[in-house]
């Protein structure tokens, strides 16, 4: 939890341990926690919006209420449908409440939440079993590791790419970014000024050009640059433009015949404000550029982002990343614990 | 757009329709289902809720149940009350003697509002007779200024600009000058995408708001936002003053029910919706039309709008007097594949038809794609053609027809597939002229259109949709009576039209 991005980063954490001797196995421990425990302060910061809402309103609609009647639960499911994780989720949330109150498990407001987290985490915990929920999936030989970034439009992939660069770049690997957005107007100019902030170079070429020679040439340079890692941005598109969707489909298909097993991740990129349309987005994604993993931005506003859960409980997609604001530190890794636990305490 | 919602009411409604009377039992049934349907279109819980109660008051008060038909007096209700919510009719924007008028795009982050501005701007220069001046005051995100400045080159609208400043006012108050020295009669005013909860950034918004006394704020809406619309769209009203939104990525297949939902909060109107990429994909928004489409009507008026738009009235005319006299030869089959794909996209075009024309059957986008490419192929079939075999196809013989195959890429059993196919419709429009359904059809809007799509349809294996035009069968009265509504409207409009180039 410590690291950003684990890949390889072992050898180093051993030599400072080994050559420092410096730090007992107790102190590295401490130390890592608290670290972890600073990443769950503003985590936890920036969706306090969210919190603050779910709590108060279970609060107000429990309050005055002896004991959990149809009423409450009617109030409940209207809360749950308002964080956008749709009526299935809603659902499944509910039957398990219910069955708890009609054992008497679930009496009080307490063992209510209790009931809530543990459903919420259980669904996100079980996603982790389809498709990449950690980078050191894959053999740590494999250079570079190709991460593919798509997602429909304006849902923050530019801006979450530059964010990853230098998150990556800043833990010591070598990074290049390679700029196959070439459809919108400026997308290219975006990246490149992201990329001249995390100081990582970047292949680009003219507005128009077929974005599968962009990645070839990336791949490409990327080998013989012997970079450790290739990100590639990918024009915005509707899940729903067959055209647009093979485009990714050859770009996966020619990214495989240059590196072994690349993309190595695709990740998908969710605006938290989208509502069920999400699922489709997903549904679609996974099926011609296969989604390995789900990363959620603009999480500190007040929408809740609940779509991401919805998707992880119908499609087992893992959520990797969360973006939390502007600055560089505020993509972090998803931790299911802090969200649940952010939601809730 | 919406499709799964109108699914969800149809199939609800057909439940009921299985009864001889409607009882209050059957309507909460209904309205459960509707409420669900709504939810998972998105709506805001609390619209939904009032809609649905709404729904109910309106048909309790109308004793709908002892009627002979209920269910379709609880479409109808249904119907009003959609329409009622998402506003009215549609509206244009509004502009005044002051000079320049100022137009402000605001919205959340990645909503759309540079192309929308460039779309808005290239609209009101096509439709209003403006003359836009563009300028983003959008200092934060990297290359935002650079993007619209593409933009504006690609719309062929000026955009001003100002390297030498990072500051949001000087910049406007720049281009306000600009546009008065200039003779720039609208100043459009892209802004930086901010979540509503940003202080500084709202506070921004207002000093622009009062720096230029705009005569619209346009709240840009993603037509895939969920639940949490409502609130943003609430808070921006609140600081600026919202008059009007716009729905961008309704070319997805987001059912949009943030569109009501924001309609129903704000009180103000959705005015125009983005329907693709390229820069002319924007429409005025009808609200009545799209509440049609979610009850499964269909959007008649859209599509004929459509064709009236991209195929020149003179053009189809002249197409539909060569297929009534029977002369339509290959090279007219062409230029009917050609008009035909500007409309877009098949599974778009089958999506606004009504159901009575289309049978109920749907076409996924694989289909569409399949039909597009079957289209190309015989596109370039003809065009390997010389022209004395598209005017006259009987001379073509064995080694022709090898000669097409090799110069299109394609075999002689495709070019023996095409031929079949072109007489097939040379053979079905006589027979149209002699009086079937779709001579009728065939109004001056339709023009080749419709035989051109009946045959391709007929032609490229899909059996079923070949009748689409031709068929419908028992139950046409209803359809006649639909057309009859359409072509009525539409010759006034014509008129209309007519009279304003007279004026000219």
């Amino acid at each position: 939890m410590a690291f950003f991005w684990r890949r390889k980063k072992d050898e180093d954490k051993f030599s400072s341990s080994i050559l420092g001797l410096d730090k007992s196995l107790e102190e590295l421990k401490a130390q890592e926690e608290a670290v972890e425990r600073e990443i769950g302060v503003r985590f936890t910061k920036a969706i306090e919006k969210t919190r603050d809402s779910i709590n108060n309103k279970l609060d107000t609609i429990f309050e005055g209420r002896k004991q959990i009647d149809e009423a409450f639960l009617d109030e409940l499911e209207e809360m749950l449908i308002s964080t956008d994780i749709g009526v299935a989720t809603t659902m499944q949330i509910l039957e398990a409440i219910r069955k708890g109150v009609s054992r008497q498990e679930i009496n009080d407001l307490g063992a209510l939440k209790a009931a809530m987290r543990k459903e919420l985490l259980e669904i996100l915990h079980h996603s982790e079993q389809r498709g990449v929920a950690d980078e050191r999936k894959y053999d740590l030989d494999i250079k570079p590791y190709v991460l593919m970034v798509v997602g429909v439009n304006g849902v923050g992939k530019t801006t979450t790419i530059g964010k990853l660069a230098q998150r990556i770049k800043n833990e010591g690997h070598g990074v290049l970014i390679c700029a196959a957005d070439t459809f919108r107007a400026a997308a290219s100019d975006q990246l490149e000024i992201w990329a001249e902030r995390a100081g990582v170079p970047i292949i680009q070429q003219k507005q128009g050009t077929d974005p599968a020679a962009v990645l070839f040439d990336s791949l490409r340079a990327a080998k013989s640059r012997n970079a450790d890692v290739l990100i590639v941005d990918t024009a915005g598109r509707l899940h729903n433009k067959s055209n647009l969707m093979a485009e990714l489909e050859k770009m996966k298909r020619i990214a495989g015949r240059e590196v072994p097993q690349a993309p190595h991740e695709t990740l998908l990129v969710i605006d938290a404000v989208t509502g069920q349309n999400g699922l489709e987005q997903a549904r679609q994604f996974m099926k011609t550029a296969d989604v390995t993993g789900i990363v959620l931005t603009k999480l500190d506003g007040t929408a809740k982002g609940g779509i991401a859960v919805a998707i992880a409980k119908e499609l087992n997609l893992p959520i990797r990343y969360v973006g939390i604001g502007e600055q560089v530190d505020d993509l972090m890794v998803f931790d299911p614990e802090s969200y649940v636990n952010g939601l809730f305490n | 757009m919406f499709e799964s919602l109108s699914d969800k009411l149809k199939s609800t409604l057909k439940n009921l329709r299985g009864e001889g009377k409607l009882t209050p039992e059957h309507v909460d049934v209904a309205l459960r289902e509707i409420r669900m349907a709504l939810l998972e279109a998105d709506v805001n819980y609390k619209v939904a809720k009032d809609f649905v109660e709404s729904v109910r008051a309106k048909a309790e008060g109308q004793e709908v149940w002892q009627d002979l038909k209920p269910h379709e007096q609880v479409v109808k209700i249904v119907y009003d009350e959609l329409v009622g919510l998402m506003g009215g009719t549609s509206s244009r924007l509004v502009f005044t003697k002051q000079i320049p008028n100022v137009v402000m795009i605001v919205g959340l982050q990645g909503s759309g509002k540079t192309t929308s501005t460039g779309k808005i701007s290239r609209w009101l220069k096509d439709n209003q007779e403006r003359k836009p001046l563009l300028v983003s005051v959008d200092v934060y995100r990297p290359a935002a200024r650079e993007q619209l400045r593409v933009v504006g080159g690609a719309v062929g609208v000026a955009v001003y600009q100002d390297k030498e400043t990072n500051d949001p006012m000087t910049l406007v108050r720049g281009a306000v000058l600009h546009a008065q020295e200039m003779g720039f009669d609208t100043l459009m005013v892209d802004t930086a995408g901010r979540l509503h909860i940003d202080d500084d950034l709202m506070v921004e918004l207002e000093q622009i708001k009062a720096e230029t006394r705009p005569v619209e704020v346009l709240f840009v809406a993603d037509a895939m936002t969920g639940q949490d619309a409502v609130r943003s769209a609430e808070e921006f009203h609140r600081r600026v003053g919202i008059t009007g939104v716009i729905l961008t990525k309704m070319d997805g297949d987001a059912r949009g029910g943030a569109a009501l939902s924001i309609k129903q909060v704000i009180g103000q109107p959705v005015k125009f919706v983005g329907v693709g990429e390229k820069y002319d994909a924007i429409e005025p928004f009808y609200p009545d039309r799209i509440a049609q489409r979610i009850l499964g009507m269909g959007d008649v008026l859209s599509l004929i709008e459509e064709v009236q738009g991209k195929i020149s009235e003179d053009e189809a005319q002249k197409q539909l007097e060569k297929m009534t006299s029977n002369q339509f030869t290959l090279e007219d089959f062409r230029n009917q594949l050609g008009q035909f794909k500007k409309l877009g996209s098949m599974s778009k075009l089958m999506k606004m038809l009504p159901e009575q024309m289309t049978g109920g059957l749907q076409m996924s986008d694989e289909q569409s794609a399949e039909v597009e490419a079957q289209m190309k192929r015989t596109e370039a079939i003809i065009g390997s053609m010389t022209r004395a075999e598209r005017n006259n196809h009987k001379i073509i013989d064995a080694s022709r027809k090898t000669r097409i195959a090799k110069g299109s890429g394609s075999t002689i059993a495709e070019v023996n597939g095409l031929l079949r196919q072109y007489e097939q419709m040379k053979k079905m429009m006589a027979q149209m002229n002699r009086g079937g359904l779709f001579s009728k059809l065939a109004g001056k809007a339709m023009g080749g259109l419709g035989g051109g799509l009946s045959g391709l349809l007929g032609g490229g294996g899909m059996d079923g949709l070949g009748g689409m035009f031709g068929g419908g069968s028992g139950s046409n009265e209803e359809f006649d009576n639909n057309y009859d509504e359409t072509r009525d409207s539409l010759a006034k409009r014509l008129k209309k039209k007519k009279r304003h180039k007279k004026r000219k």
